[in-house]
């Protein structure tokens, strides 16, 4: 509409990019001897396994069953036997039920539980189980299931699929090489979710920062011009959905609301990619890309990482010395979590894991939080437009309720810009994490049992038959 | 005379006007009125006001209304002295209600004298906090993180953190008005009636080995509970002695004797007393990080 229109949002912030793994091509990570899979390892209800202990499997074979429209199935990375099917620490914390599988030593790379078929003769609907089954979640971190995410009410029309390929975090390269490496997937994917959302056209938004990815990805656009890139400013949250459609169309989406509202559907391009290259195949969801990096990690890079890899294999490969004495990060730095154990698995939802040294992060002393001087700062950064300053003042109080209906918390996504700019030191976003944690249990324990955790409810982590339990009489 | 005149309107307006507006009140005085039982605010005097909710009504006042109604017995006040409570059925002529005192209880003894940490935490100092980076950093996932979340809401002073990070839970104090049982992440608390003295002090599920390898007075799953308790008393669910309090008469000591771990208490005067082959801990620092605990 305005072409003179800069295309980004409002507020942010620009932290070092740290993308020193950009340069060099995915790798290949050999198998683990043994594989953990959650079955919780996107958001909904956890999947129902259809093995038991004991059985052998072979590599891309359904594990489990989908249990539901919010779920999807998990496919066996490996081939091997099952070994268990039991409580197995999670990167999150609680002890959550998984299948173990024991790996054989003469597991190939080929996926041998694939049947393909041709896309074009699938209805939309039919798409869509398609992508159920094949075990897709959004890549990007959020694991929520794509085929819930592209299934359309009726009342809407999409008009725009947004392609995200921003990779706003700090040293994360897994997207930026899967659009340099792997475009014709890529245009695949998007082709198959432009179909199953109907929507007219494609914009793919990279950041500034990427122009090999963007050239490349320019030099496979198909010719009848529905598919565009477009490129944006490096800037954080670039990569958060709602930051991204006002970048590149300019709209608003309402409090509350989701992208579907106006006319948007956005997917992350790891997701599309792996779309593209998996469901021509038919096969499931076996691998990801993930960024291995830090300054405590010996051969950093991307790898293709089964999925179900535990931790301390990934870190062993990528040479990661002494892990006790690290600190390891889920994820980027600004939204990823510090994991504790070594035995959890890389799940769907992981993009990274990044190794840092005791004296790379800040000793705890200069963490040290100090009360607010309303500076203003977060304010000045909040890319949702909230009040991070009151906010803050009012979790220190625990007046999570007010939080609620006068600050907008629920708007918050945790991108933890206005912990990064707070020059008191104060942990905002955590103390927003807990706040949304806690309003969500509120939430969960007012609603009927059934209704809670159903199709919006977006954001939120499976919460584990975490009920509020209070002694009856 | 033309202000004379002026003035006599003016007046005789206000007149008629006031009169009016006074019948239109009078009228609304008798229309609007509601009854309220003048017992209400009487019964709520008596009532210590904290508004804690721990009577299950939205506060002190609603819990006078229920009262007055008959919804509700007096005695369902924890917070209140007995006596007083006494005085409102007295006053309501009432029956006080057979109410049990409850209290708040810690399914947890992993105190950081016995239980080991695979990571350590720095961040927020919030129990809350601490659960949503990986768990908190403790080797049992279902332990208490000591931060002491619990401690900071309770509006009673009733929790007090030890030196191995505990709560400790003042029976006397508490009103079992259920903000611990809310806060804690890990949900350890629950309010217990007193007379439930056979405890677990556990709520790990996972295999004996691996329980007792990341804490030290975690429940294995051992079962011996289950065979010295009556029948059906004790039970083991997922890995964890799980007892049924419907059957609570038939509680007795005797289940916590073979104990190993002394996961399995009895509680006498504020005491969690273990059985005779639990075994002794002296020890009063802190366990290192192990961070290859399972």
């Amino acid at each position: 509409m305005f072409p003179w229109r800069k295309k980004t949002f409002s507020r942010g912030v620009h932290p070092d990019g740290n993308k020193s793994t950009a340069g060099s091509p995915i790798r290949r990570m050999p198998f683990a001897s043994r594989m953990i899979l959650p079955l919780a390892q996107h958001i909904g209800k956890p999947a129902v396994p259809l093995v038991r202990a004991g059985e052998e499997v072979v590599r891309g074979q359904p594990i489990a069953r989908a249990n539901g429209f919010l779920s999807v199935p998990i496919h066996a990375p490996a081939d091997g036997v099952v070994e268990s099917i039991e409580l197995k620490p999670s990167a999150r914390g609680p002890w959550v039920e998984s299948i173990v599988i024991r790996v054989y030593e003469a597991s190939t790379q080929e996926i041998r539980w694939a049947e393909p078929r041709d896309l074009d003769a699938l209805s939309p609907k039919e798409l869509l189980q398609v992508i159920q089954d094949s075990g897709m979640v959004g890549l990007g971190g959020a694991a929520f299931p794509s085929h819930a995410k592209m299934t359309v009410p009726g009342e809407f029309a999409i008009h725009t699929l947004i392609v995200n390929g921003c990779e706003c975090e700090p040293y994360l390269t897994c997207d930026h090489k899967l659009m340099r490496e792997h475009p014709d997937d890529l245009m695949q994917g998007i082709r198959i979710a432009m179909r199953a959302i109907g929507a007219g056209r494609a914009i793919i938004g990279v950041e500034d920062n990427k122009p090999d990815a963007a050239a490349a990805m320019r030099a496979r656009l198909p010719a009848d011009g529905a598919i565009s890139v477009e490129v944006v400013p490096t800037k954080y949250p670039q990569g958060a959905e709602k930051m991204l459609i006002k970048s590149l169309l300019g709209i608003e989406v309402p409090p509350g609301k989701l992208p579907m509202h106006v006319g948007v559907v956005v997917n992350n391009v790891g997701t599309l990619t792996q779309l593209g290259q998996i469901l021509p195949a038919g096969q499931g969801l076996t691998e990801r890309v993930v960024t291995v990096t830090g300054p405590g990690i010996k051969k950093p890079g991307d790898y293709w990482v089964p999925i179900g890899t535990p931790m301390r294999t990934v870190l062993e490969w990528a040479g990661a010395q002494d892990v006790s004495e690290r600190e390891i990060i889920l994820g980027g730095p600004m939204m990823g979590q510090a994991v504790a154990s070594l035995e959890v698995p890389v799940t769907k939802a992981v993009s990274g894991i990044l190794v840092f040294d005791r004296r790379h992060i800040e000793a705890p002393a200069s963490r040290r939080s100090y009360p607010c001087i309303k500076c203003g700062e977060c304010v000045n950064v909040c890319p949702m437009g909230l009040n991070p300053s009151m906010l803050g003042m009012l979790a220190a109080r625990r007046e999570y309720d007010l939080m609620s209906s006068d600050h907008h918390i629920g708007e918050c996504f945790e991108c933890g810009c206005c912990t990064y700019v707070c020059p008191a030191h104060i942990p905002l976003v955590q103390q927003f994490k807990v706040a949304k944690a806690i309003l969500r249990e509120r939430v969960a324990a007012k609603a009927p049992a059934h209704e809670s955790g159903e199709r919006f409810d977006f954001g939120a982590p499976p919460t584990h038959g975490r009920k509020p339990s209070v002694h009856p009489d | 005379m033309e202000m004379m005149s002026g003035i006599a309107v003016a007046g005789a307006f206000m007149a008629v006007l006031g009169t009016l507006l006074a019948w239109l009140l009078a009228v609304a005085n008798k229309r609007l009125y509601v009854y309220e039982d003048p017992r209400i605010g009487e019964v709520e005097e008596y009532l210590p006001k904290s508004n804690c909710g721990a009577c299950g009504t939205a506060g002190c006042r609603n819990f006078a209304e229920q009262v007055v109604a008959g919804e509700i017995v007096p005695g369902k006040c924890t917070v209140n002295a007995p006596e007083m409570n006494a005085y409102i059925a007295s006053f309501l002529g009432v029956s006080l209600g057979d109410v049990e005192k409850r209290v708040a209880r810690l399914a947890c003894a992993g105190g950081s004298h016995v239980a080991y940490v695979r990571a350590h935490y720095q961040g927020l100092g919030s129990c809350r906090a601490a659960a949503t980076v990986s768990g908190g950093g403790k080797a049992c996932a279902w332990g208490c993180l000591g931060l002491g979340d619990c401690e900071s809401v309770c509006d009673f002073d009733a929790i007090t953190m030890n030196s191995f990070g505990l709560p400790v839970v003042d029976a006397d104090l508490c009103s079992a008005c259920g903000d611990c049982v809310e806060v804690c992440p890990k949900d350890l608390f629950s309010l217990q009636p007193v007379s439930h003295k056979l405890w677990v002090a556990c709520r790990s599920r996972a295999d004996g080995d691996v329980a007792e390898a990341q804490c030290e007075v975690a429940c294995t799953a051992c079962g011996k509970c289950v065979m010295d308790a009556a029948p059906g008393l004790i039970r083991l669910d997922n890995n964890l002695a799980v007892i049924d309090y419907a059957k609570n008469r038939l509680a007795s000591a005797v289940a916590i004797e073979r104990c190993p771990t002394g996961a399995m208490v009895w509680l006498q005067d504020g005491q969690a007393v273990k059985g005779r082959e639990a075994k002794k801990i002296i020890r009063i620092e802190a366990l290192p990080m192990r961070a290859n605990v399972v």
